[in-house]
């Protein structure tokens, strides 16, 4: 701490940066190769990525259109904003970080999501939570969209991505995204409830709806505080991408 | 609609929540039952893909390769493997189960 040339906490900041921004990029390469398979154009997929920028958000449309078609574009719309709505919680998080003028404040917008919110509140300071929160967001920000280009040039070469597994990645990912959430018997609860909701409507209501159903679950559970405790807060929402000490400092 | 009016309207909804993020007053939003709905929608959410990703064929459900792929994926998640290594276990797997059953 008395050494200001070296700053050892900005440091672990950009190393934790590098190690979850690497991790979450590479796996745009089963999103890009999934978009495709799902009736994307390669320039349609790219959008997904520069714009929504948002993983989940991402992988349920492309999800719901591979089982529905444009006939469950409402559902995709809807499941991506309601996937969506975490990033706010988010945004108002960071933003009392994010210091400057407005275009800086829309760019930190468009990089809010769970991997910056994550690596940056981990950070000790005021000045490595900034530091974490910009390489973190320019990281994910050019990794992603390449390794988004790159998956969807593949699976335009591979044809039928199944074969190799990807249908399966994509459940991965959704359960990768899930799994740092559990720590709770009320998330538990919601997530178990939500599944049996999903797997019993998928034979008899048009694709989309199971997913848009099982929201419900949500809604219910957290209005009334149903196996709540008293301490789950916002700061115990913080996602974690790397399921353990996001400061990187690793082994 | 078409796709690319789903793509477009779908990454302005997510975009927009973003922002909404830095606009709204701080005050406003720090009650504890807006933020466990939203917290509790994610995880309500992602387990349903979850659900329609392993077990959706069509309109139908199917229990086939994705299943043992996704117990690997806990598997791996459960030993703290990173992100990464979980997806590839589990595309590797349901791989070899359809290249070799």
């Amino acid at each position: 701490m008395s050494s200001a040339a070296r700053d050892p906490e900005r440091a672990a900041a950009i190393r934790a940066s590098w190690a979850v921004g690497i991790a979450v990029s590479a796996y745009g390469i089963s999103f890009g190769a999934l978009a495709v398979t799902a009736g994307l154009t390669i320039w349609q997929t790219c959008v997904l990525s520069l714009v929504m920028f948002s993983g989940g958000s991402q992988f349920a449309v492309i999800g719901i259109l591979a089982s529905g078609g444009t006939a469950a574009g409402g559902a995709a719309i809807v499941s991506a904003a309601l996937l969506g709505t975490r990033n706010s919680l988010y945004g108002l998080r960071v933003a009392p970080l994010i210091g400057g003028p407005w275009p800086r404040k829309a760019l930190a917008a468009h990089w809010t999501i769970d991997e910056t919110t994550a690596v940056s509140t981990a950070q000790p300071t005021l000045k490595s939570q900034r530091t974490g929160f910009w390489f973190t967001g320019a990281i994910i920000y050019i990794g992603w969209n390449l390794t988004t280009l790159a998956g969807a040039l593949i699976g335009n070469l591979l044809g039928d991505v199944s074969r190799y597994g990807l249908d399966a990645a994509a459940a991965a990912a959704f359960l990768g995204l899930l799994w740092p959430r559990l720590k709770q018997l009320q998330p538990v609860v919601v997530a178990v409830g939500a599944a049996v909701v999903a797997a019993v409507l998928v034979p008899f209501v048009p694709a989309g709806i199971p997913v848009l159903a099982a929201a419900l679950v949500a809604v219910v559970v957290g209005v009334t505080n149903w196996f709540g405790s008293p301490a789950a807060d916002l700061a115990e929402s913080a996602p974690d991408p790397m399921g353990s000490d996001s400061r990187g400092s690793g082994e | 609609m078409t796709i690319w009016q789903i793509i477009i309207v779908a990454s302005i909804a997510v975009l927009g929540l973003k922002l909404l993020g830095y606009l709204v007053p701080q005050s406003l939003v720090s009650k504890p039952t807006p933020t466990r709905v939203t917290s509790l929608l994610t995880v309500a959410l992602l387990s349903a893909l979850i659900i329609v990703q392993t077990l959706g064929a069509g309109r139908g459900i199917a229990v086939d390769a994705r299943v043992p792929a996704l117990l690997v994926a806990a598997g791996l998640l459960a030993l703290r493997a990173p992100f990464i290594v979980v997806i590839a276990g589990a595309a590797v797997t349901a791989a070899l189960i359809r290249a070799f059953v």
